[in-house]
């Protein structure tokens, strides 16, 4: 990945970990990847290999103890910042500080995985929406809040928007929760959307129109996106690079035309044949065989290995692999390639 | 009651579920939101009926009062259970108790369905100790062995629900549902947080499931590749109604419905830019429901009869059943 100067995030060498009675699970192990403006980066991987985690740490919302960022940089580079280049080390931050309460409500919206825990049962959604908006725009007043809310619930496709902003968060189905909070998180009109598992509980016309809702506001205003999925064909069509991740780490990444054509490592070519076919003879589903490692107590070599039908050496049990650009703009950690390369 | 056909595991017969819609200081209600509106359907023993329908139609309102989770409006559920037809809606608290045991549901929102307070090791085994099944150790191997089934290893039985990924968390949801054998299963986007590797075991482990003690499964989800896989019969939902209703193939290849056609030219494809059918607009208000078909004001292909007259779920050759005025003449794409 080249930077340029439309690097809006950068995560460097980050490793988190959560310290725990049984031991320190490595949730976040050493990954790197940046977000440009105007471009989404799609994450996929392994349920449990960390992409919330690196999601949260982004707005410092993991919870510590027992979480910490252990090694690492996590650098926003905010445009409208004369000190320092605007070069801002998030990582650094004071938790409730001022700086942070900044970035989350007015730079970086974030649209939770599980959107019932992100509302409060005791408020309406109108209110909910509504409040967010008023922390942002203070020369709002109520009323134009209210109009806002209603216009970016109907943006979401919420129908009758006006009379369902007054529905407490029960009473929406799991999908307009999921829309509601996607309305939240572009109320503050971010230069970032953190979207993670935005689209799980939308049918596919509903997740069609969320996209491409996203994919205008993005090219309008520039906004970076960070879309965690693991519905390939959605990141296929609305992300431009993509990162893999596996136990803590970045496995592969690279634009999405080549890990989805032409995926390097074998744990994304088990992910790509485990996709269930709407097409053509029905055949049994192959998952990848065995169980993901403990992330306590994580394997010496390749992260991967213990699973891999390709292992190559020893070498694989013994050392984690290096990221290596194996060809043009496409990096992998394999020891597959090694010799190819070198 | 009736006692025919002893294969049809789940019977539902005009089922109505609607929510009052209050309003004003005094929270007076004043009209009803129709979230389930007048299904019928049957569900085989083993069998696996796919649901599917537009975010907010009603599948997770149609589940919940299947198994008495709601109270119905109006409508019966008859349910099979081992061997006896029994009518879940007259049930009293304790019969109910007991037929519970067999009817269990994987809930879509995996954070709000498990007891943060308790371990994963508690949650999975609670419907066991609710219903006095086995002792410590019978349970607690159950738990080790469905933990493991989902892709989960034993520590973290150990766990609490808090410190568990999303995906994580829907897999201990399962193993709950799972735990008591229950021989129907409403699992309600039990997949949606998984990737496609762990997904694929999940949907392998149900279907083994079904073969070693017959489990019958309504299973709603919105992601077709899924639901062909898994499901033998497909029901597409639209605003409280089912609209289609057909075996797998036959609805996905010989579509008959306009909705079903825009819900398939939507799937997004590895790889491939689709020349999708947008719908325009947003599904009919479930309070204020059009005089016609309720898919009319967004269908490509209305007619007047279409703003008029309400088609009933009507069968076509091959137990193909569509509730579209023009079903016979219109050639809809179907996947392909
Ligand atoms: N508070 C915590 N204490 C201990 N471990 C934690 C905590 N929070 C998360 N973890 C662990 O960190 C790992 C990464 O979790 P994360 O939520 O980032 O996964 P994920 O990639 O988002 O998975 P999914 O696709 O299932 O949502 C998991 O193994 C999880 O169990
Ligand atoms: N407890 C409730 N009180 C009032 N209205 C409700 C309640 N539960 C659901 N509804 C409404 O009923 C309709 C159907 O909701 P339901 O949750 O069944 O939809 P769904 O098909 O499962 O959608 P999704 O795919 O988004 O989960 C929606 O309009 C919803 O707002
Ligand atoms: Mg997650
Ligand atoms: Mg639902």
């Amino acid at each position: 990945m080249s930077k340029n100067s439309d690097v809006v995030l950068e995560v460097n060498n980050l490793k988190i970990h959560f310290f725990t009675d049984e031991g320190t699970v490595k949730a976040v192990n050493g990954i790197d990847f940046y977000l440009e403006k105007g471009k989404t980066l799609g994450i996929i991987g392994e349920s449990g290999c960390g992409k919330s985690v690196s999601a949260h740490s982004i707005l410092r919302l993991i919870p510590s103890p027992p979480g910490k960022i252990v090694n690492g940089e996590i650098i926003y580079h905010d445009s409208s910042l004369n000190k320092d280049n605007g070069v801002v080390h998030i990582e650094q931050l004071n938790k409730k500080g001022k700086e942070i309460r900044n970035i989350r409500t007015n730079k970086i919206g974030i649209v939770f995985q599980e959107p019932m825990s992100s509302f409060c049962p005791h408020y309406t959604i109108g209110h909910q929406v509504a409040e967010a908006i008023l922390i942002h725009n203070d020369e709002l007043n109520k009323e134009q809040a209210h109009e806002k809310t209603v216009e970016l619930l109907k943006q979401v496709g919420i129908p009758k928007a006006a009379d369902r902003i007054n529905d407490y968060p029960h009473q929406f189905s799991g999908g307009m929760r999921q829309r509601a909070m996607i309305a939240m998180a572009l109320s503050c009109d971010p230069e970032i959307l953190i979207a993670d598992e935005p689209t799980t509980s939308l049918d596919v016309t509903v997740e069609a129109q969320i996209l491409e809702l996203l994919e205008d506001i993005q090219a309008e205003r520039g906004m970076a996106i960070m879309l965690i999925s693991h519905n390939l064909a959605v990141v296929s069509e609305v992300a431009d690079w993509v990162a893999v991740m596996y136990l803590g780490k970045v496995m592969e990444k690279a634009p999405v035309g080549k890990i989805i054509n032409n995926p390097l490592h074998p744990y994304t070519k088990g992910l790509i044949s485990s996709i269930p076919k709407l097409e053509g003879e029905l055949e049994e589903l192959q998952p990848i065989k065995g169980i993901v490692p403990n992330p306590i107590d994580m394997p010496l070599g390749c992260p991967f290995a213990p699973r891999c039908e390709r292992k190559v050496s020893d070498l694989c049990d013994k050392e984690v692999p290096a990221e290596i650009e194996i060809k043009p703009q496409h990096y992998a950690r394999c020891f597959i390639y090694s010799e190819e390369v070198e | 009651m009736s006692h025919n056909n002893s294969r049809v595991k789940v019977e539902i017969n005009n089922l109505k579920k609607y929510f009052p819609v209050k309003k004003g200081f005094l929270r007076k209600a004043v009209g009803h939101l129709k979230a389930v509106n007048d299904v019928s359907l049957r569900i085989k023993e083993r069998e696996t009926l796919g649901l599917v329908g537009e975010s907010g139609c009603g599948k997770s309102t149609l589940g919940r009062t299947i198994i008495k989770l709601y109270a119905p409006t109006d409508g019966e559920v008859i349910f099979n259970n081992n061997g006896d037809s029994i009518s879940v809606y007259d049930l009293g608290k304790k019969e109910m108790k007991k037929v519970r045991q067999n009817m269990q549901m994987i809930f879509q929102d995996p954070f709000s369905s498990l007891n943060e307070r308790m371990t994963v090791m508690d949650n999975i085994i609670e419907p066991l100790v609710c219903n006095n099944i086995g002792n410590k150790k019978v349970r607690g191997d159950r738990a080790a062995s469905l933990l493991k089934q989902v892709g989960l290893r034993e520590g973290y039985l150990k766990r609490y629900p808090h410190s568990l990924s999303g995906g994580q968390r829907q897999r201990v949801g399962i193993a709950r549902a799972l735990s008591i054998k229950p021989k129907f299963v409403v699992a309600d986007e039990p997949v949606s947080g998984l990737d496609v590797s762990v997904q694929a075991q999940i949907l392998n482990l149900l279907k083994e499931l079904q073969s070693e003690y017959k489990l019958t499964i309504l299973f709603i989800s919105h992601d077709l590749g899924v639901i062909r896989y898994i499901a033998n019969r497909i029901a597409v939902m639209y605003t409280g109604k089912i609209v289609e209703i057909a075996k797998r193939e036959k609805l996905l290849n010989s579509t008959k419905h306009p909705y079903t056609e825009a819900l398939l030219s939507s799937v997004p494809k590895l790889g491939a830019k689709k020349d999708r059918i947008i719908l325009e607009g947003t599904p009919p208000d479930p309070v204020e429901l059009p005089e016609g078909c309720i898919f009319s004001s967004r269908c490509l292909y209305s007619q007047d009869i279409c703003y008029n007259e309400s088609p009933e779920l009507t069968k076509q050759k091959g137990d193909h059943f569509v509730a579209c005025h023009f079903s016979d003449s219109l050639d809809l794409r179907g996947i392909n």
